[in-house]
């Protein structure tokens, strides 16, 4: 059981928490994730560690609303508990690399960026975020991202803030020379789609470059094998071996693919928590 | 001497129709006429090498010459001082090859089904009044399990009532191991399992899930700054082995490990109440022979498939499943592929199964394991029509703690190693037992395994 501290609403559909999980805490590295559930016959979902506070015994999570489970844990509230939490899950994120590196956060995914590039900057490299979405309500924590990178570019795809544009554009831009100039290496984080496209655009420049996978996961521990992606030709199990992986050779039509296996119970599942829901709002 | 009664007496069992579709125990258990009826087959042989047969030598004839008598308090505590989980082992064990393949009366008839019994008695246990625990954890030494399978709650179990503090941790948030994700409720009531576990907490025992040593706590912190003195590590061998044939990353393909979590630990049986979907269509067809492999076939019957398809390259006679699985899985309609090796996973435009490609084989001279090597017999290929693979050709042990944790000597399979015959590892004051140690075996192997190493950990304590 986990303590949730803070509840922030980013968005009308994203939440950051803050949460009570001292050992996690401790034991956490930017790039690893935690594994939830939130009620008996509850589902055991990822999500990313978006930051950790040692001392205080902390750990920050986003949470997009996108199916059951993120649906009911957005109804959390502080003082309330998680009821299964476990990790820290996964590979911390290594970059091999220095120099400058470029953070591209799509949606929820600028969260995961924030221990990331904090400890990307200490270490002395010059840090980039691309923070992109569909429109500027949707972008979400650009006063902490500000704070810890060196610069923070925004796009929209409608233009209401910062760039217009998608964050492939603006990356591709520079890439071409535009300030702040070429990236040494890219961490692309977000939706499969902005990911897959980051991983094309940074593959004739030939920067090395990882996106963060989010397959379907159960235990986290390797002892399912759902979570398995082909990366090189290679299957790799995400939960152990990942989350992050060089993007150049992920096989992104399967990982999209497996992804969408239970689309037709998920959405009988979310009919149901609603149908239970106006149930309730009816006595 | 008495005629003696040629057959075992039958075990209850629901009808194969019914139970089929649903996830109460196939075998109903043995009522105490049953029990005292078919105790009195026992010869009470002068030199009774059925327990020669048993992993860990309970005094077999004394618990079933106790139950003749009608004592059956008697008969749990003989049981109980040698196996700690007599519930799930009389369920559970390959019995056919342990303890009833020895009985001097299966020479000529059938065994004693020691088996039935030992889970008569644990059952009729279970019912009593719960006896009271007055054990006091009063030792200085705490003592870490990592893992709570079968090895971790019998090694716990030892230790509390030798009166040192214990902590289980868990990676999942259930504990149990196998006996919780693998083995399916029709087999192993949740109810039996949880009966134990609460044992345990009665003894003082704690129990910590969601904890994974080696990422949430570190071995060396264990050791070190939460001042415990000795470990065991119960990890088990939860790692799925794929066959690396085209197709297996379809959609529609499962490992048994997922296939069973899914339904056992998330109870995707019971979707949409459960959030955790299992997907499965008219035809599943299961790729292994072993106790996995019934439990699959048996479970996908029941979550809805319309037909199981068992698939083995070898034939009936290398099947590892225990006789009972296979008979129970013959009477639910399971149809068997022998000499059948898949060599492909067919699917659609959209990345679906829709076929599994297998080539068949014929049996050629012993292998390194000593049985008969298939061997493909060309141009044999054929197609069969299914909805679902799962795969079930084994495990092996899980790589994350050795990843983290210096000094663990493990080999080529990714097994602990152990001195001879004890359960040191390489590193001191840490022990090990179980699947860890043996790769993918059986209950009563990683509950043995766990008592002796409760022993040797009480020695070196001591020491
Ligand atoms: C489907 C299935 C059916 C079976 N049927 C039979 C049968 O009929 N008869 C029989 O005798 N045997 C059977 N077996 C085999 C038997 O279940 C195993 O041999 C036995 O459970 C092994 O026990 P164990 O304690 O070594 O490990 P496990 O039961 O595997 O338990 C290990 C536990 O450790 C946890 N763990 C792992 N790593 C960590 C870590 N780093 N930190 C914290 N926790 C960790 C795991 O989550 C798990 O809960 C079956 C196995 C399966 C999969
Ligand atoms: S523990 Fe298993 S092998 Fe031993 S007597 Fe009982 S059923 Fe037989
Ligand atoms: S989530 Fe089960 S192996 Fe990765």
């Amino acid at each position: 059981m986990a303590k949730i501290l803070e509840k922030r609403p980013l968005t009308p559909v994203t939440k950051l928490y803050k949460v009570d999980a001292p050992l996690i805490a401790k034991a956490a590295k930017p790039g690893q994730f935690v594994i939830v559930r939130i009620r008996e016959g509850g589902e055991r979902i990822p999500l990313t560690i978006a930051d950790y506070d040692r001392n205080a015994g902390t750990l920050t999570i986003v949470v997009q609303e996108v199916g059951t489970t993120t649906m009911q844990f957005g109804e959390l509230e502080v003082g309330e508990e998680i009821l299964d939490l476990v990790g820290p899950l996964g590979m911390p994120l290594e970059i091999p690399v220095e120099g400058h590196i470029v953070g591209v956060g799509g949606g929820f995914g600028a969260a995961a960026l924030l221990c990331l590039m904090r400890e990307l900057r200490a270490r002395g490299d010059t840090t980039t975020i691309i923070n992109g979405a569909r429109e500027k309500d949707l972008l979400i924590l650009n006063e902490e991202l500000t704070e810890i990178c060196d610069n923070l570019e925004l796009c929209t795809d409608d233009g209401s803030a910062g760039f217009h544009g998608f964050v492939t554009e603006r990356l591709a831009q520079m890439i071409d020379g535009d300030a702040p100039g070429c990236p040494d290496m890219v961490v692309a984080i977000g939706p499969m789609p902005m990911m897959r496209a980051v991983a094309e655009t940074t593959a004739a420049a030939k920067i090395p470059t990882l996106v963060s996978l989010d397959p379907l996961m159960i235990d986290g521990t390797g002892m399912c094998g759902g979570c398995r992606v082909t990366v090189n030709n290679e299957v790799k199990f995400a939960c152990v071996d990942g989350p992050f992986f060089d993007a150049h050779l992920v096989d992104f039509e399967e990982a999209v693919r497996r992804n969408k296996m239970y689309v037709k119970q998920e959405h009988e599942a979310k009919d149901r928590s609603h149908c239970l829901k106006l149930a309730v709002g009816q006595d | 001497m008495p005629v003696k009664r040629v057959e075992k007496t039958p075990m209850p069992e629901r009808d194969a129709v019914l139970r089929s579709h649903d996830f109460e125990e196939v075998n109903e258990g043995y009522g105490i006429a049953h029990a005292k009826f078919e105790a009195e087959r026992c010869l009470r042989c002068q030199d009774p090498i059925c327990i020669d047969g048993c992993p860990v030598r309970v005094p077999i004839p004394d618990f079933v010459h106790k139950i003749a008598a009608g004592d059956m308090r008697g008969a749990a505590e003989v049981l109980r001082s040698s196996n700690p989980l007599p519930a799930v082992c009389g369920r559970v064990c390959p019995q056919e090859v342990q303890c009833e393949e020895q009985c001097s009366i299966g020479i000529r008839f059938k065994p004693v089904a020691i088996g039935y019994l030992e889970r008569f008695v644990a059952d009729w246990e279970m019912q009593q009044a719960p006896v009271e625990i007055t054990n006091k954890l009063d030792r200085a030494e705490k003592v870490a399990i990592i893992g709570s399978g079968p090895a971790g709650l019998v090694c716990a179990g030892e230790l509390a009532r030798l009166g040192y503090p214990v902590t289980i941790f868990e990676a999942l948030h259930a504990p149990g191991g196998v006996l919780r994700y693998g083995i399916p409720e029709f087999r192993l009531p949740k109810d039996v399992l949880d009966w134990e576990i609460d044992q345990l907490r009665k003894l003082g025992v704690e129990i910590r899930c969601n904890v994974i040593i080696g990422k949430t706590i570190a071995m060396d912190e264990l050791m070190g700054e939460m001042g415990f003195s000795a470990v065991f590590i119960g990890t088990g061998a939860g790692l799925p082995t794929f066959m690396g044939i085209p197709g297996e990353n379809l959609n529609g393909v499962y490992s048994a490990n997922e296939f069973l979590t899914r339904v056992n630990l998330m109870r995707a049986n019971d979707f949409p109440n459960a959030d955790t979907p299992v997907m499965v269509g008219k035809r599943v067809a299961v790729i292994g022979a072993g106790n996995t492999a019934m439990d699959t076939v048996r479970t996908a019957l029941r979550v809805g498939a319309e037909q199981g398809l068992v698939v083995y390259r070898r034939s009936d006679k290398e099947m590892t499943a225990r006789v009972e699985e296979h008979q129970h899985a013959i009477e639910e309609g399971v149809e068997f592929h022998w000499l059948t090796n898949p060599i492909e996973v067919l699917g659609d435009e959209d990345g679906w199964v829709t076929g599994l490609k297998c080539i068949r084989m014929q049996l050629g001279e012993p292998d390194a394991s000593g049985r008969a090597r298939p061997i493909p017999i060309k141009g044999s290929e054929f197609v069969m029509p299914v909805d679902n693979v799962v795969l079930s050709i084994g495990n092996r042990p899980n790589p994350l703690l050795l990843q983290t944790t210096k000094g663990l000597e493990s080999n080529k399979w990714g097994c602990l190693v152990v001195r001879d015959q004890s359960s040191e590892t390489s590193r001191d004051h840490v022990f090990a037992g179980g699947d860890a140690v043996t790769g993918a075996a059986t209950v009563i192997l990683a509950a043995g395994a766990g008592k002796d190493a409760a022993s040797e950990i009480h020695a070196d304590l001591r020491a």
